[in-house]
């Protein structure tokens, strides 16, 4: 066992396949010699050499293009984008080649890549480089998207995302890469598309994902401890695949919905999910399915605008706490 | 079809089936039997032929919008490249990609891409593979003098230089982007675009595939050698329009003059020279079985069953929403 912080253990996840598969490659910008603007990648350089891991040009599309055609060809690339707001800027390569090239190929080539990147608020960069993206990759056919919220599961299902035969964006939420936890030696490896029930109740479930999680739970302690309401937490970890099966059994379970969401409001992913039960679990509802989100607008910079814009523990608790009563 | 293509007559013949290629998909459009209709590659057929003389079977190219000619250059089968466009299940691709998406990856074609620019990044990161592997693989990516003017172009240029990746950039400057001509459109030149990147370029006839075959070879054992990417603008013309629709929406953006001085150089009038001409007519008799038993091939095909529609879209054999069903 070791404690690992969730940015060290994104250098492990990499590094842990990089040791088991020599096609496995990195690129990104700053990410070799200095291990990375946010010291994700730290040593990957000194193990695993120059050809290996390259730092690159500020050149998101050429990035991009460069992991697609190597992936095609006989390496397993991953590349980062720094910020995921720069995802606007190569978006042609993510929806228009990665993800659609496999099918109008009628299956001949496959895209086995990893495209990580650092999302979402927390550390008081502005609007452009703090906005949580997630569900702008959910929209587009032909990706995987995940988005661990625990060192663990960086490990776990980074690893999962480099031997997965299909393109991942793999977000690591910034306001984590601080955040610390206990993890075994050896091995790891999660599978993609399992969500996990991080904490049990039969009052409601509360759907999170990334740095949206640890504020669930805080949340449901705090119900729990203050207003005796217990909610089941489900991690989703993965957008895509979705494990639909254990969102909907768990609130055939306990009859409410909530989605907790960093990214803007609307067609967030929560949205998705809020259908999928509306659809399929309607008659176990016993109450509305409520979203709560960061607000339909970019994200400001001041730390007063930002906090108040992403849900908080304390909000997510009131609004689970209002809704119950007054269903 | 045989792959080779090392004497004048295989470069005429080559060129011939892309032109007939062409013509029988045109009146294929006519018909209504491709769907969607093409970007036709009548006048630039040097180009292809030319530069992929000078490849081997297993070097590998991207192709554009219009790519009928590439891919046929590269060795695709013109019945199945036929019967892609008439959207059936023998096609290429069997229906999912239709005339702007042709990939035969079997034959090193990555795949014809209709976003202007964006198949030169994934040439360069094949051409990365390749350098890793030592394979002596290069990568050929095509684009026009539209791409040129695609920042995702210029990134790969810089990429491709610093990490010298064995690329050869191929633009095929007919001069015009749709209805721009290039005067609106490119500032400064072509090739001192690639110069600034520290990757040599060099203008040739476009219309002289024996010229151009030449200057990609060169390019070529530059690239197998580990000296980087080259860049290759290849002056050439289109006979007919930007795509097919033009015909019906009427476009007019060149003099018909212009048209008819660039027709004078037709590239398989200026190949046709250098063969006999009897060669010449066995090369034409043979284009027009071919595409004859083509046409026949693709629209006795089946069409796609939509039952599959939504197979190939993930290789884990995930499919619709969130993978279950
Ligand atoms: C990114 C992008 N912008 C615009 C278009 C629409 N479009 C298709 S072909 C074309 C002109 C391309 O000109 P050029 O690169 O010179 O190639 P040519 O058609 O002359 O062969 C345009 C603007 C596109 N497909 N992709
Ligand atoms: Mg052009």
């Amino acid at each position: 066992m070791s404690t690992l912080t969730y940015r060290e253990a994104v250098a492990r996840g990499m590094a842990q396949e990089m040791r088991r598969d020599d096609r496995v490659v990195f690129l990104g910008e700053d990410v070799a010699a200095a291990g990375g603007v946010f010291k994700a990648t730290v040593g990957l350089l000194e193990e695993f050499g120059p050809a290996r891991v390259r730092d690159t040009p500020i050149s998101e599309q050429a990035i991009l293009g460069a992991a697609m055609g190597a992936a095609m060809t006989g390496l397993r690339p991953i590349a980062e984008i720094m910020f995921s707001d720069f995802f606007a800027v190569c978006w042609d390569l993510v929806a228009n080649e990665i993800a659609k090239s496999r099918y109008m190929s009628d299956g001949q080539v496959s895209f086995p890549l990893v495209i990580r990147s650092a999302n979402g608020a927390g550390v008081r960069f502005g609007a452009q480089h703090s906005q949580s993206v997630e569900n702008w990759a959910m929209a587009v056919p032909g990706l995987k998207v995940v988005a661990p919220s625990t060192p663990r599961d960086v490990v776990g299902l980074l690893a999962a995302a480099i031997r997965d035969p299909d393109p991942v964006l793999f977000f690591e939420q910034k306001s984590l890469y601080a955040t610390k936890g206990e993890i075994e030696d050896g091995e790891i490896v999660e599978p993609l598309g399992v969500a996990k029930i991080v904490s049990g109740g039969d009052d409601a479930t509360i759907v999170a994902l990334a740095a949206m999680v640890p504020r669930a739970v805080a949340a449901a302690n705090r119900l729990e401890a203050e207003h005796g309401i217990r909610c089941s937490v489900v991690d989703v970890r993965s957008l895509v695949p979705l494990d639909t099966a254990t969102i909907l059994s768990e609130v055939a379970r306990t009859g409410r919905l909530f989605t907790v969401e960093e990214n803007p409001r609307l067609c967030g992913w929560g949205a998705e999910i809020a259908s999928i039960v509306a659809e399929e679990a309607y008659g176990s509802l016993r109450g509305p399915i409520v979203r709560i989100t960061t607000p339909h607008v970019p994200l400001p910079a001041a730390d007063a605008l930002e906090d108040h814009m992403l849900p908080s523990v304390a909000r997510i608790a009131e609004t689970v706490r209002t809704s119950l009563e007054d269903a | 079809m045989t792959r080779s293509l090392n004497t004048p007559a295989e470069l005429y013949g080559r060129m011939r089936l892309i032109r007939e290629f062409e013509e029988t998909a045109l009146r294929l459009v006519k018909s209504g039997d491709i769907v969607g209709g093409i970007h036709p590659y009548i006048g630039e057929e040097a180009v292809a032929v030319g530069v992929c003389a000078a490849l081997a079977d297993d070097d590998l190219i991207t192709s554009t919008h219009r790519g009928h000619g590439h891919v046929l250059a590269k060795g695709a089968d013109p019945a199945r490249m036929l019967a892609e466009l008439a959207g059936r299940t023998t096609g290429l691709n069997a229906g999912r990609g239709g005339s702007m998406h042709a990939a035969d990856v079997g034959l090193g074609i990555l795949g014809a891409n209709a976003i202007v620019g964006a198949a030169a990044p994934i040439a360069a990161g094949a051409a990365w593979a390749s350098q890793r592997a030592r394979s002596g693989r290069v990568v050929v990516t095509f684009f026009g003098d539209g791409g040129l003017n695609q920042g995702v172009l210029l990134e790969t240029m810089n990429l491709a230089s610093l990490w010298k990746l064995p690329v050869i950039f191929v633009c095929e400057n007919n001069g015009y982007a749709t209805t721009m001509p290039i005067s609106t459109g490119l500032a400064g030149s072509a090739v001192a675009r690639a110069q600034g990147f520290g990757i040599p370029g060099e203008t040739v006839d476009g219309m002289d595939a024996v010229d151009i075959r030449s200057a990609a070879a060169a390019a070529v054992e530059r690239a197998r050698a580990g000296a980087g990417p080259s860049f290759l603008e290849c002056l050439t013309y289109r006979f007919g329009p930007h795509h097919t629709m033009e015909q019906r929406i009427r476009l007019s953006y060149r003099p018909a003059e212009e048209v008819e001085r660039w027709r004078l150089r037709d590239p398989l009038v200026i190949q046709a020279a250098r063969i006999t001409p009897q060669e010449r007519e066995e090369a034409d008799a043979r284009a027009a079985a071919i595409l004859a038993a083509a046409r026949e091939f693709a629209l006795a095909s089946p069409h796609p069953d939509p039952a599959d529609a939504l197979d190939y879209l993930y290789a884990s054999g995930m499919r619709g929403r969130g993978g279950e069903g």
